[in-house]
């Protein structure tokens, strides 16, 4: 016993003598690498002369950083994580069977998405919840409904869409026009918008048909600019860079949400403010959500969703099968196109004013990493992304004791791009399928069994 | 010519006249004619590089043919000229249905799944093209039962009813093999098409091919039209056989015949260039021999 204790103990000393080395090692690597990107720093000063600042305490913290930081990784992070494994293999692989929790997480999920305003007004007051209803709630769930919808596309059918933006666009601009020229009621426009943004996606399909892989994005690509470059220069009718503003309101069964005497708050006896405007609106984009969610579940038992997947596997077999792949394809760019098309038109009434600055390209980009970074294809997994990367990126903005670790000149804000790329290179080495790199079959015979991602092909064109 | 004439009776369910297929310089197919017979094993054999697998996408659609002319004459009586037919429509319409030579799998959809997406224009069509579906419309739900009972009966005949949950891509490759047969009949064709069905498979597996092969002619009926290199398969499956080399038609017979063809051993073994004219004067021989027995 004595014996088995001194080699431990020995051990243990090792790994702390190695870890301190290391640390010193990457004391001085980070001393090298950051000496001139962060020790000093070139200011204009009031008579616009170049001036070196110097900056020691601040390269000092970062040198502590990754002292400590690779320490404590060496000393305890690692020796921990090769234990874990090493119980993991050590474990049988039968007692794996799936908590409550993993099983009925989407309608977990959805009761708490429906509960979550009453408890945030109850928390916090009715014009506190308005920031985490709006801010937290309906943000997010925008980005969720356009990322399931964009799914259909590239998760689905396999097809590489960077100019998914241009479909939001034009449900966005179909309620925000339509609205303030004809005077017509958003739920008229909401389908409106859809099949308008539909018809786009068929538009956008057709001269696509023929491209695979990176040809078929940079085409994208190209179609989103031109949707919001036609905006920007459409003067007449989209009043360009200044966009349309005072889009009305939506209605619920015809009650207003505004001061009247037949306002929402009037009629229900509450005191007038904003935030029931903005709990409807929640509720709203969770239907819409759902929808979406209902519809692709639906869709992918259907055989223009087995369809979508085949397509994305291997499209030459899928001809070979008797499957029209152009309609196949152009019904996935529709239909991702029209749930586009409805987060647009809800995206219109929710600010109120449209501009062709929320439709540029980075948004693009924001809802297909969402979607890679979820699993391609999985539902859950987008969501939980969605919530990651949205959510983050909005936390920032509160994370105010930062300020003073860093002085108050420092904006959170500012390094959300940096965070949100780190997050995802993260992510993809931890898990390079996304979130949820499996896909759950659509028919079973004996029993339902997802299949590893390790199958699935991510399309190719 | 004698022992070809023998077959040449009834009714073909699938004539190519002239077929012609250049790719820039290359002529690939040169003036190709043959008949396959409704209900039998055509076998289209021939050294590597010598066009089979181009004849094989001209039928299919795959690729449009030069010139040339291919009619598929279906039970009904109805014709296709598959030659101005696209792909997908082949499928559709002729009922002819493939397979390739490198397997082609949906290797992230389940077995089961793989039927499924094959029985998708029947499907499509109880589905009222999905919007009555997405209603939940009793038609479909019947539908997607009998699909999945066609499925079974399928996975069933090629033995793959174990397996029936399990990604395709997780297949050993002589179940994919067997599967992608399977998936082609889901289309419910009257001419299957195997572009090499027994390329890399051992013995025992190609023997349950064959096996497999021969109870889909004698339960559907389907007519089979294959390219094989195993002569084990050809030999003892097929009817007819017919021999091409550097695109153009050496030989055409039942396999007795094709294997005792001198211009078929030659254009397999190969000869030296001082034999050729030797073989020829053979071949000759050997025509006016059986030019002589048949008069």
């Amino acid at each position: 016993m004595a014996n088995v204790a001194s080699t431990t103990a020995s051990a243990g000393t090792e790994v702390t003598a190695r870890a301190l080395r290391e640390a010193v090692f990457t004391g001085f690597i980070t001393l090298g690498l950051f000496f001139l990107f962060v020790g000093l720093k070139t200011d204009q000063n009031i008579r616009n002369e170049l001036i070196l600042t110097e900056r020691w305490g601040l390269l000092a913290t970062f040198v502590a950083v990754s002292m400590v930081g690779r320490f404590l990784i060496v000393a305890y992070a690692q020796p921990w994580l090769a234990q874990r494994k090493a119980a993991k293999a050590a474990a049988p692989e039968i007692a794996r069977g799936e908590g409550f929790f993993r099983r009925n997480f989407a309608n977990i999920a959805i009761a708490a998405l429906v509960l979550y305003p009453p408890v945030i007004v109850a928390l916090v007051g009715v014009q506190g919840s308005l920031k985490w209803v709006d801010n937290f709630g309906i943000q997010i769930l925008i980005y969720v409904m356009l990322a399931w919808g964009l799914n259909i596309v590239v998760g689905l059918a396999g097809l590489l869409d960077l100019g998914y933006v241009a479909f939001y666009a034009v449900g966005a601009y179909s309620y925000a026009l339509l609205s303030s020229y004809f005077g017509l009621s958003f739920w008229i426009l909401l389908p409106v918008a859809g099949i308008l943004a539909a018809l786009w996606g068929v538009i956008l399909g057709f001269p696509v048909l023929r491209l695979r892989g990176d040809y078929l994005a940079i085409v994208t690509l190209a179609f989103g600019e031109i949707i919001r470059l036609v905006l920007i220069n459409w003067t007449e009718v989209t009043k360009g860079t200044f966009g349309v503003s005072g889009i009305a309101k939506a209605t619920l069964f015809g009650i207003k949400f505004d001061a009247s005497k037949d306002g929402f708050a009037a009629i229900f006896g509450l005191p007038m403010s904003s935030a029931y405007y903005k709990i409807f609106l929640f509720y709203l984009i969770l239907a819409l959500a759902l929808l979406t969610a209902f519809v692709t579940i639906r869709l992918r038992r259907m055989p223009v969703g087995r369809a979508w997947e085949a397509l994305r596997e291997d499209e030459i077999a899928c001809r070979s099968l008797g499957i029209n792949t152009t309609m196949t394809k152009l019904t996935a760019f529709a239909t991702g196109a029209m749930f586009g098309g409805f987060a647009g038109s809800f995206f219109a009434v929710r600010q109120g004013f449209v501009s062709p600055e929320s439709f540029v390209f980075l948004e693009s980009a924001v809802i297909l990493a969402i979607v890679v970074l979820g699993g391609m294809g999985s539902l859950t997994g987008i969501a939980i992304a969605a919530v990651v990367m949205v959510g983050g990126t909005e936390i920032l903005r509160e994370l105010t004791f930062l300020k003073m670790v860093f002085g108050p000149t420092f904006t959170p804000e500012l390094y959300r791009m940096l965070i949100f790329g780190l997050a995802m290179v993260v992510v993809m080495v931890w898990k390079p399928r996304g979130f949820v790199g499996s896909r759950e079959p659509t028919a079973f015979l004996h029993e339902r069994k997802a299949v590893s991602g390790s199958f699935t092909k991510e399309g190719h064109g | 010519m004698a022992l070809d004439t023998t077959t040449m009776t009834k009714d073909p369910i699938l004539k190519v006249e002239h077929l012609s297929m250049r790719f820039g310089g290359l002529m690939a197919i040169n003036d190709f004619s043959f008949e396959a017979e409704r209900g039998e094993i055509t076998a289209l054999i021939g050294p590597n590089g010598a066009g089979k697998t181009t004849v094989f996408n001209c039928v299919t659609g795959f690729y449009k043919p030069t010139m040339g002319m291919i009619t598929m004459k279906q039970r009904s009586g109805k014709e296709f000229l598959l030659e101005r037919l696209p792909d997908f429509e082949i499928t559709m319409h002729a009922k002819v249905a493939r397979t390739f030579q490198n397997i082609r799998m949906f290797s992230g959809l389940t077995v089961l799944e793989n039927l499924l997406v094959a029985q998708h224009n029947r499907l499509m069509q109880a589905s009222g093209y999905t919007i009555l579906g997405l209603l939940g419309f009793p038609a479909y739900r019947k539908a997607a039962k009998e699909s999945i009972e066609l499925a079974k009966h399928w996975l069933e005949m090629a033995s793959l009813i174990d397996r029936a949950d399990d990604p395709a891509g997780d297949l050993p490759y002589g179940a994919q093999r067997r599967l992608e047969i399977a998936r082609a009949m889901c289309t419910g064709p009257e001419l299957l098409c195997l572009d090499e069905p027994a390329a890399g498979l051992n013995p025992r597996e190609s023997l349950a091919l064959n096996g497999l092969l021969q109870t889909i002619r004698r339960d559907t009926g389907t007519s089979i039209l294959l390219i094989e290199h195993d002569m084990s398969v050809v030999m003892e499956i097929s009817d007819h056989v017919v021999v091409l080399e550097y695109g153009q038609k050496i030989s055409d017979g039942n396999p007795d015949f094709v294997k005792h063809d001198p211009k078929v051993i030659a254009a397999y073994l190969g000869v030296e260039d001082e034999e050729v004219e030797e073989v020829i004067e053979e071949i000759e021989e050997i025509e006016s021999e059986q030019g002589g027995m048949k008069q």
